[in-house]
Order: C-alpha cells, then structure tokens, then sequence
C-alpha cells in the first residue's frame, strides 16, 4: 500500500481537471482562423509536417465549408491526423515554422484546425467514412508487428493498395501508445481507438493479444506474408538502478499513465507526495496527472539543468502551471522506506564536460545528500530501446543506441523482407514521426512487390525536398 | 462521384472551371500548367494588333485586413505577337485535346479585318471564340472593347461579322458599365452568338494618394480609369448573369465572371444560369491551385445534394429571382436574439437606432448588456443580425401571419377591383 494515498477529490474537480486542455474550435472561430491562413505557396509548414500534410490546402478547405474535402486531405497525408492535430508538438513543427511568426503575428493554431476537421470526420463518420475504402485485394500478405502508429500507418495505405493486412499486438487494445500512452487531459483512449476503427474500415485484420515470439512466431510471419512491418515501439521504462526500487510506491510513468486511462479517475491510486524522476514530455504527463489526480506536492527531479531538459517548452509550461515542482541538478541515490516509500535520498549534482549525448555530463556533488519525503516515486527515465528483441528475435541489425538500423529511404531493414518504423527506429520521437515512416514504408513495400512506383500524399520521394525537409524536420526536433 | 463536365454552348469541357481571359492566360506554357492543375478551359488573353503597355497597372482594394478585395487594371490586350499566340494556342490545343481552348479576340471595327482575323483563328483547333466587347480602359478610346459592348448595333454588326467565317461557337463577353446588360445580350443572340459571357471589369479608380494626389495605379503620377474585378464585384456580376439568362429573347447559353474565388461562388453562378464559371483574380491572389478546392468541393456537395451532372442544378435560382412588385408583402420576419450568444456588444442597438428602425432597446440599469427587440416595431430588416460578430446569436424568425401571400401587383389589381381594399403587410407609423 502507498503510504498516504491523495486524497480523493469531487467528480467536479475531476473533470475539471482532465477536461481537455486544447478545448475544439467552435465554428465560427475555425472560419475565422481558417481565413487567417495566407495560403503560401510552398508552404514551410508543409516542410516542418513530417508526415506532409498540404496545411494550405486542408484550410482553404475548411475556408470554403469543404469538409469532407478537408478531412480527406489530412488523412490522405496522415492517417493519425486525429491524434496528430492534438498532440503533436505543433511549437516545434508546422506552428512553429508559419511565415506569421517572422511578422510577429500568431501562427495559424494548426493543429487545432487539423482537429476541427477530423473532429467533423469522425462526428459524421457513417457519411464520410465512405471516402477510404479497401483496395481490390491484390493476393499480397503483409503482416505488421505491434498494434501503435507506424503500424497502423503502414497497414492504412497498404489496405488501400488492395494487400491483406493483419496488426499483431501484444496488448489488450490496439493503438499503441496512442491508447495506453498519452496523458488523458489531451486525448482519451476512446478517440484513439476511433483511429483504429477507420485502419479496420479499410480491411485490416487486428490479433490482440498476440505477442510475437510468444503467441506466433517470427518465422512463421515471415514465410506467410509477402513482407513484414515492425513497429514494436520501445520497451519498458528503464530501471533507476538503485537501492529501494521494489518498495510498494514505486511505479513507472508508462503503467501509471496507462492506468489512469483505463480506469475511473476516482479508482487510481496517487500519494499525497509525489517524486518524479526525469524530465522528458512522459515525466510531464505523470507529473501534471498525479497533481491533477490530487496529489498535494509534486517534485520533478532531473540530474542535469533546465537548459539540458529533453521536455518541450509548452509541456514544461503546463507543469509548472499545474504547481509540480522542478528539481534541478538533483539525482535519486536511494528510494527510503520499509514496505512502502517514505521518501527519496538525492544527491546534488554540477555539470561537467560534454558526455557522449553532447551535453554536460552531470556529476555528484560529495556530502550534498537530502532526502524528500515522498509516497509514492514515479520513474521516467525513458523506455528500454528493443535492440535484444530486434537482433535475438528478429535477426535485425542494430545502432549502437540498440535502434533498429533502416534504409532512411524505404525504411527497409538488415533483412530485405522486414521493414521497420516509429520508435524502434527512431529511438522514441512523436506519433507523426511513426506515421512518416509507416507511410514510407508502405510505399517501399508497394513498390518492392509490384514494382508500381505510387504517389502517396505528402510521401515526397524526391529525394532533394525530402532532404530539406528532413533537415528542418529534425531542426525543429 | 459526380459527373463535372460540361457544354457550354457547344464548348465541352471536363469541369465549369475555365480560367479568364487576363494575365494568367497569356501564354501557352501558363495555360498548360494551369490545365495540368485542373482547369477545365480557358480563355487565352485577348488576341488583337499589337499594344504597348503603361507600367504600373494594377492596384488593389484592401479591407480591414483583408487584401484584394477588388482589384483593378490598365493593362491591355496580349502584349505578344499574334503569330506567337496563333502557335502556341496550336499547340496547347493538341497537347491538351479534352481541354477547352477558347480565343479572346478585339479586332479593329472593319470586317475584313474580323474575317481575315477569325480565320486564322480557325486554323488553330481552337474550341470556341470569345469577342472581347467589354474591356472598359485604353482599347475602349481606340473604338474597341466596350466602346463596341455599349452600343447594341455594334455589338450586333461586329458579331454577324464574326459569325460569317466562325467555324467554332461564338461568345460574346459583355461589359457591365451600361445600364442594362439585357439590350446588349439581345443584340448578340439576334447576330446568332452561341453563348455570352459577362461581366467584364468595372469602371473605376481605386483611390488617391493624399500626398501628391495622383490617383492608384499611378502612371508617372497621372492614372486612369482601369477595371474592377474580383470578390467585390460578385453581387453585381451575379445580377447581371441573372438578368441575361433570365432573358426570354437571349436564351443561349451564359459563361459567368465575376469575383468567382471559390467553388460556392461557381454554384451561385451557375444556379443563376451561367454554364462555366471564369476566374481571375483568384488566381492572381494564389495561383492555379486553387481550383483542386473548387473540383473537390463542387464534386462534394454535388454528391451530398444527389446532383449526378451539373445540368442538374444549372439555373435552379432563376424561377426565385422575382421583380420587387411580385415579392410578398405578408411575409413577416422578426429579430430574436439569444441571450446566451450575445456578448454585449450593442452594435445592433446602435445600428437599429441610428440606421435603421429604432426597434432595438437597452436594457438599461439591470447589470446586463443584452438588448431586447421591441417586436412590433421590427419591420424584419436583418441590420441587426448582419452586424452582430456572433454567428447565430441574433437569427430572423418567421411569424406567421395568418394572410394569403400578396404581392404589390397583386394588391394593384385588386384596388382596381375593391378600391376599398385592405392593403397587406405591416404599415410603418
């Protein structure tokens, strides 16, 4: 048992708490923003979108009360356009790169507009789900691995080719992180899951609960089906590595956040005092969940300094607003308690020379440990990378960070039949990043197996664009 | 998926969408990029002797913050060489065969001039010919353009002229600085045109420079009256259209111009008869590309509306376009204002009080802002609602009356029958 559990708070505050933060767009703020937008020619934030939504033309669009055009546009591009539109760091992509802002003019709010026009593809989806349907089934087998974006983007345009695609996943619900890991106040399980609904309208067959190298096995996939994705994601928050890591108390962010979202708010368990340890955007969502669940202090500890935070600007500005605290230059020696965590053993730290990442290394302060009282310590440090998985399991080569090594350009992996995306690839970017590689890898495929040279929308095989925009994509990044 | 294509007037094309005769259409490699866009047709910027240009020849009228609302211009005819134009119309004609490829022709008031000139024209594979009777600034001073389109005998003789030699279908592009566009429209169809376009531009001048008081666009300080176009002209191109396809004597087919800078406003056109839609200055403002919305979303609300071709809605609009003595006078509409959308602006108090019918009160000294509409003072103006800044918060409401409809004709007739006659509709006091 957590020691002091939270208090819990009213249905009320509940809701208030993780209404959406973002809230939609009435229409007639969508009119106007929509008629903000200058319609530039060879848009920057065309170039910033990974995925390459036509941003322009899914305004004018909705500019000209052409939703259903607008919608097809989006999801055209960007099967996700749902989740992107909501979560997507937009400060850091097609926000960030609108030529408002060398005016000093609000950007266009473009992800909100993407979500005003998904939110109408969904509301009238008996009507519009129409617009995509299966391709004529061309007798080709693909088979992806892992139930979260690159596959769904990956199987959603392959589907559309005509080729009989089946999703894998080891998990109870499909959508990956898109389900189980974004934090409830920006997007619930519930609208992840209409996605998944629009990659089975088109066909795609989905095994849940089906972990590959357990339930089916990797051979198997590989000689039934004519390729095979793999879009396993990473693996579990990576451990602390230090004393008291098994006290009752002690979760990592992922179950946490998971938790909350398949479970009555009222029904999650937080303590009274919460100590967070990382501070990367999922040491954000737990941080800000745990407050918002009721928690009455929440401490972020971090071993480097603010400049060094891998969290986003607006992520950190939403805890901070919530009240959780930041404790910088601050690293968890020991977990203290008996049975259950009474608090934390911290050490102070100062930066040093540049470490392998290219950032200050972090050391130890000698004789600058304190404790903080905490009941409960949630670990995100980052998830395990798949490199056992993917080498011992799949054969596949690996980098040296244990990423799954592709060809940029068809995301082909070591293996010619097995291609990879997300994640797994990239080491743990956005969900818009997944699609681009799922998309790209759909193309691949197509054109490996019929050698039929697609134009899939937003793909941009012109190698000297995708470069420029690849560069500003990781710019921004 | 709805069937886009159409026949104007014997010109076929794969979507109502063609582009204008203008600066987008000045040349054989603008018009095929602009084909492999989308665009349906267009019309190749007028062929004629050649000009020589004025720089300086556009300016526009902004709004607020919005930028070319209306725009004008003092260029003239195709700067180019005839024969450059002649080749390259065969060849875009030939490269773009489902296209439709019309020429925009101004010739010198001399029929062997028309002849020798239209046959030329022939020999291109052209899809049809468009006589530029309207164009109002510099061309009109030299006897051509609206100095043709103002008057209907030239209108007709010059057509005939064409006619004669024309071995494709005949439109004739009316100018709108006249009074009434119809007597021009009949001076064409009486010469066997096969279809009309209109509106041209408008006479205008954008503005002044308060400085050194030449006038927009300045020429060397000096400048002149040029065309209007764009989304500010529409309600009086949409008139016009109305007028010449509503026109029993006309009766041929219309291409409609006019501000059309999305696909609503190429239904608008052709639910008042146009058969194509010309576009211009949308494209100035963003290029070809905007008519992959116009496509999409005809196509879309073709298919939400069950429309199968555009035949199917073409000139819908017309039978309501009515004369003012044939609307009802017992049709009643009143202000409601809903108190949960107002924010207290009290622009339509104002507006009711100073410019229209002082039925718009305040309700003074309770702490809220929301005023409330004196309902038997309301004469159903829509001021009211067409100032208000909240979509939906003030809306019109029917109130029933109880009378038979009853036009001012009809009222007429029947003071002649019952002198004593109740009149119908609200008495203002």
């Amino acid at each position: 048992m957590i020691k002091n559990l939270a208090p819990k708070l009213s249905d009320a505050e509940y809701e208030k708490n993780f209404t959406d933060i973002n809230p939609p767009f009435l229409p007639h703020n969508a009119k106007i923003e929509a008629n903000r937008c200058l319609f530039c020619f060879d848009a920057p934030c065309i170039r910033a979108c990974p995925t390459h939504i036509d941003i322009p033309a899914f305004i004018k669009k909705i500019a000209s009360a052409n939703m259903r055009g607008s919608a097809k546009e989006i999801l055209d591009a960007n099967i996700l356009g749902m989740s992107c539109g909501r979560i997507c760091p937009v400060d850091s992509l097609c926000e960030g790169a609108c030529v408002y802002n060398e005016r000093d003019v609000e950007p266009i709010e473009i992800g909100r507009l993407q979500r005003y026009s998904i939110d109408w593809f969904y509301e009238n989806w008996d009507k519009a789900k129409a617009m995509f349907k299966a391709g004529k089934p061309n007798g080709k087998h693909v088979a992806c691995i892992g139930g979260g974006p690159s596959s769904l983007s990956c199987a959603f345009y392959l589907a559309q080719l005509g080729y009989a695609v089946t999703i894998y996943d080891k998990n109870d619900k499909p959508g990956g992180l898109n389900t189980y890991g974004i934090a409830r106040y920006k997007m619930s399980a519930e609208e992840a899951l209409k996605e998944v609904r629009l990659v089975e309208h088109v066909g795609v067959k989905f095994k849940q609960n089906c972990e590959v190298g357990k339930d089916i096995q990797v051979d198997k996939l590989t000689k039934d089906n004519d390729a095979v994705f793999i879009g396993i994601g990473l693996g579990q928050t990576e451990d602390l590595g230090i004393p008291g890591e098994d006290l009752t108390g002690v979760v990592d962010a992922i179950t946490f956040i998971d938790e909350l979202k398949h479970n009555k708010l009222r029904d999650v368990r937080v303590g009274r005092r919460v100590a967070v340890i990382g501070a990367g955007n999922t040491s954000v969502d737990a941080a800000t969940q745990a407050k918002r669940l009721g928690a009455e202090m929440v401490m972020v500890l971090y071993r480097r300094s603010e400049d060094e935070m891998p969290a986003y600007e607006y992520e950190y500005e939403i805890a901070k607003k919530d009240g959780c605290v930041y404790y910088f230059l601050t690293a968890p020696k020991q977990i203290v308690g008996k049975g259950s965590v009474t608090g934390i053993e911290c050490v102070r730290m100062k930066l040093g020379k540049p470490d392998a990442s290219g950032r200050p290394a972090p050391e130890p302060i000698p004789g600058s440990e304190f404790v903080l009282d905490c009941d409960m310590v949630i670990k995100s440090l980052g998830q395990k990378k798949q490199g056992q998985f993917a080498q011992k399991m799949l054969g596949l080569k690996t980098d040296s960070r244990g990423r799954i090594v592709v060809n940029e350009t068809t995301m082909q992996t070591s293996n010619p039949k097995l291609y990879a995306g997300g994640d797994c690839v990239n080491g743990g970017r956005e969900v818009v990043n997944a699609v681009a590689h799922g998309k790209r890898a759909a193309w691949a495929i197509h054109k490996k197996l019929t050698g039929e040279d697609i134009d899939l929308d937003g793909l941009w095989k012109d190698e000297t664009i995708r470069r420029v925009a690849n560069k500003a994509e990781n710019q921004y990044a | 998926m709805a069937d886009l294509s159409i026949n104007c007037a014997g010109i076929k094309s794969p979507n109502p969408f063609w582009l204008a005769s203008a600066p987008p259409t000045n040349s054989g490699g603008q018009i095929q990029r602009a084909f492999d866009l989308g665009w349906g047709g267009a019309v190749w910027k007028t062929l004629g002797e050649q000009i020589i240009n004025v720089n300086s020849r556009f300016w526009s009228l902004d709004y607020g913050s919005t930028r070319m609302m209306g725009l004008n211009n003092i260029e003239l005819i195709t700067a180019r060489p005839w024969d450059t134009n002649i080749r390259e119309i065969k060849e875009t004609k030939k490269k773009y065969p489902k296209n439709a490829v019309i020429v925009s022709m101004m010739i010198e008031s001399k029929r062997e001039s028309w002849h020798e000139a239209v046959k030329q024209v022939n020999d291109t594979g052209c899809d049809g010919i468009e006589l530029n009777f309207g164009c109002p600034h510099g061309m009109s001073e030299r006897g051509m353009g609206s100095a043709v389109g103002q008057v209907p005998e030239y209108t007709k003789m010059i057509t005939e002229w064409v006619k004669e030699v024309a071995e494709v279908p005949v439109l004739v592009k009316l100018t709108p600085n006249i009074s009434n566009v119809a007597v021009v429209g009949r001076a064409a169809a009486a010469a066997k045109a096969d279809g009309i376009s209109l509106i041209n531009t408008i006479n205008s001048i954008m503005g002044i420079n308060l400085d050194n008081f030449a006038p927009y666009p300045s020429v060397d300080g000096k400048g002149s009256h040029g065309g209007y176009c764009g989304p500010a002209v529409k309600p009086i191109a949409l008139n016009m259209v109305s007028a010449i396809a509503k026109d029993a004597e006309i009766a041929i087919p219309v291409s409609g111009i006019g501000g059309v800078t999305t696909w609503q406003d190429a239904v608008e056109f052709m639910v008042l008869g146009a058969t194509s839609v010309q576009v211009c200055t949308a494209v100035m403002h963003y290029g070809y590309r905007i008519v992959e919305d116009m496509i999409d979303g005809l196509s879309n609300w073709m298919d939400e509306k069950g429309y199968a071709k555009c035949t199917d809605f073409i000139g819908k609009a017309l039978p309501n376009i009515k004369d003012w003595s044939d609307l009802n006078l017992n049709y009643r509409i009143i202000a409601k204002i809903d108190p949960k959308l107002c924010i207290g602006c009290e622009l339509c108090h104002v507006a009711a009080w100073d410019g229209s019918h002082q039925c718009i009160d305040l309700e003074m000294g309770n702490g809220h802002r929301v005023p409330i509409v004196n309902e038997p003072e309301c004469v159903g103006c829509n001021l009211c609602m067409l100032v208000c800044p909240v979509d939906g918060c003030i809306t019109m409401v029917e109130q029933p009356t109880g009378k038979k409809p009853t036009s001012w004709r009809q009222y007429q007739a029947e003071l002649g029958k019952n002198p004593k006659c109740e009149p119908p509709g609200y008495i203002e006091h």
